[in-house]
């Protein structure tokens, strides 16, 4: 028996993950329970909704990424993965993505295919290249650490609108735009935080800026999102900082320029491929 | 062997022209034993086991991924045992991948079968390299072509195997091994030449809900070998027999849950027998408010097999391949640190239901830097009765600590 030289804490990453990061279009029906009944729940929720369908249409995608982590110290630490998703083709299952890291080399090759689901727990392989080994893992960890960064598994995989509950706060000045402030609590268990705050802009309805509130109600971390690009109407982020505030450290994920529309289907994201992507 | 390659090669000329991605890999390790105990038996080193491996990772493939070539040679030089200085193809083939879902790899590969962590019952595909290490984890490259079909309804790979591939033993000064030194140069073939014949193999592999499974058949060269003692028990001779084996391997996995489940019927090699290992591997996610990860694992193992000696026409030999997992619980512990440097501890212990004969393992990995590995295993053979097959090896505790360096 080996150690698992994987870069996962053997766990989740889904949705439109972290190429949408909250904005991923989920055009499911309205949840009544999670529009609420306050104006400024329904306000709240109707804003989020328009952000999240920005997304839909979008297909597959294929990018590269390259994510940064530093401790307190400064040192550093770089791990460059390819990230390929396709979109779900109807309302009842979820998104496909595969995960394929580059680096570190000691990890190269490893792999995470992710099928998402809407009600039930999504399915999960892990492929760990030195042995040629298939491993379904489980996908309920939704507060751990995504591969030592301080991004968090639900960071990249709770973005359907449904899953959380809202609250309109007011209009702000951010970045010399003018922004809607959303708090929005989740509704899913297991979740690490108690409350998340975003400024998403008036113009093409993007998140800015994410805060997230640990258990206890305080600040923990700080995303914010940069250099929006156009892929027809699609619009990406390609640079995500998230700060720590409770321990100083920072993770800064950057991607490469997308190709949306690869012509990938389901037969690309099957369990089966693993073992042939390389 | 050369002919597979010379017609993957063959293949793939005509495509080097057209598009295409290269990739050079290489990790570079130096390793140092140490066995605290002074050896059993005459010839075997003392304490202090020195030895530096080789692996070069050279890949092609067209930026369609339809052509993929992947050549991985292995070499370790073993400053104590000449049969633990060896090299190896670890992969050396062309696949083939077709748009709609199947795919054609020839040439030397690994492949894996399985779903339980202390044993590994159901792999049979590809050789053991066992001097490299006990756990039976590292494997030789096989010839093979393979067919792969993915579908809707699952995975079909159909092997065909030639070039028999001799299971890796340690040499005279080698430690752990048995009171004789096993010939690896004169291996027993027991129905044909089983060298040349031909093996075939087939999987069928799919998911349902949380249920994912195998279902697989071989007939062939036993990969493990029964052992015949000659010259009066003065030297072990490996006896590879034909077998037909049956396999199914099964995880269900519900929340921080894993159960696992792999059983074999093997014919060939004494009477017809069964082995099963089966068990769970539960997580708890950020123990104690930590980062930490704790994985909890037990599984128990299960083996059928004739055991004692038979008569051949060759000597005296032992009527099944040698097991410890016979009856068998295993307990293990896996704490991932979820650190910048992805440092884990893994650790477990088997122990003999029958007599109490415990096998001890420990390892630990940490990345430095971005580009070294440091890991530190350690290997205690504790409690041997002078019946168990472990007895000879009781002496033969080690540590092992080796530095990687990836290119």
């Amino acid at each position: 028996m080996r150690l698992h030289k994987s870069p996962f804490r053997a766990k989740t990453l889904t949705f439109a993950a972290m190429t949408a990061l909250i904005s991923a279009g989920s055009a499911l029906a309205d949840d009544p329970a999670a529009r609420g009944e306050t104006p400024e729940s329904q306000k709240g929720y109707d804003l989020s909704a328009r952000s999240d369908r920005s997304d839909a249409g979008y297909g597959d995608s294929k990018v590269d990424a390259r994510m940064v982590l530093r401790n307190q110290a400064g040192q550093e630490s770089i791990r460059n993965f390819s990230f390929t998703t396709l979109e779900r083709e109807d309302e009842t299952v979820g998104d496909k993505s595969l995960i394929v890291f580059q680096s570190p080399r000691d990890v190269e090759g490893t792999a995470l295919l992710s099928h998402a689901k809407i009600l039930d727990p999504d399915d999960q392989w892990l492929f760990l290249p030195a042995l040629k080994r298939v491993k379904r893992i489980s996908s309920s960890n939704k507060s751990g650490a995504f591969v030592g960064s301080e991004f968090a598994f639900e960071d990249f995989t709770i973005t359907e609108l449904n899953k959380f509950t809202y609250a309109y706060v007011g209009e702000e000045e951010y970045g010399g735009m003018t922004v809607d402030v959303i708090e929005r609590f989740p509704r899913y268990e297991k979740s690490g935080y108690t409350k998340q705050k975003t400024w998403v802009d008036q113009d093409i309805f993007q998140p800015r800026k994410l805060e997230f509130y640990d258990r206890k109600g305080e600040l923990l971390k700080t995303l914010t999102l940069s250099d929006y690009r156009d892929y027809n109407g699609i619009w990406r982020a390609h640079t995500l900082s998230m700060v720590n505030a409770q321990n100083g450290k920072r993770t800064d994920l950057v991607y490469d320029t997308y190709t949306f529309k690869n012509g990938l289907d389901s037969g690309d994201f099957q369990q089966g491929i693993l073992t042939r992507l390389r | 062997m050369k002919r597979v390659l010379l017609s993957a090669l063959a293949v793939w000329l005509p495509f080097s022209a057209s598009a295409g991605e290269w990739d050079f890999g290489a990790e570079v390790a130096a390793e140092l034993r140490y066995f605290p105990n002074d050896p059993s038996f005459p010839g075997q080193l003392r304490h202090v086991q020195p030895s530096f491996s080789v692996q070069t990772d050279i890949r092609w493939e067209t930026e369609d991924r339809s052509h993929q070539l992947v050549v991985i040679p292995f070499v370790r030089v073993d400053g104590q045992d000449d049969e633990r200085t060896h090299y190896d193809l670890r992969e050396g083939y062309y696949r083939f991948n077709a748009d709609n879902g199947w795919s054609l790899t020839l040439g030397a590969a690994k492949v894996f079968w399985g779903k339980t962590e202390s044993r590994h019952l159901v792999d049979i595909i590809n050789q053991t390299d066992s001097v490299e290490d006990v756990d039976e984890e590292d494997k030789l490259g096989q010839p093979m072509a393979n067919l792969t079909l993915l579908n809707d309804w699952g995975t079909i790979d159909l092997f065909v195997m030639s070039g028999f591939r001799d299971r890796t033993f340690a040499g005279i000064d080698g430690r752990p091994r048995f009171g004789a030194v096993i010939d690896t140069d004169n291996p027993i073939f027991v129905r044909d030449d089983r060298r040349k014949a031909v093996d075939l193999a087939a999987r069928y592999s799919h998911y349902l809900g949380n249920w994912d499974f195998g279902i697989s058949v071989f007939h062939g060269t036993s990969r493990e070998p029964r052992f015949a003692l000659t010259a009066g028990g003065q030297t072990i001779l490996p006896v590879y027999d034909k077998i037909t084996q049956g396999g199914i391997d099964v995880q269900y996995t519900q929340d921080a849950w894993l159960w696992k489940f792999e059983a074999i019927v093997r014919e060939g090699q004494g009477d017809v027998f069964f082995a099963g290992v089966g068990g769970f591997e539960y997580t708890i996610y950020q123990l104690f408010g930590s980062n930490f990860d704790l994985g909890l694992l037990a599984e128990y193992q299960y083996d059928g097999r004739d055991e004692g000696f038979v008569l051949e026409n060759f000597g005296p030999t032992t009527a099944s391949p040698i097991t410890f997992a016979n009856n068998d619980v295993f307990a293990g512990a896996r704490l991932a640190f979820n650190d910048m440097q992805d440092t884990a501890i893994l650790a477990g212990a088997t122990v003999d239901a029958d007599d109490q004969f415990l096998g001890v393992f420990i390892e630990a990995e940490r990345r430095l830097g971005s580009s070294w590995t440091a890991e530190l295993e350690t290997r205690l053979f504790l409690n041997a009765d002078p019946g168990n097959a472990a007895f000879p090896i009781r002496a033969d505790d080690f540590m092992t600590f080796r530095l990687t360096r990836f290119f």
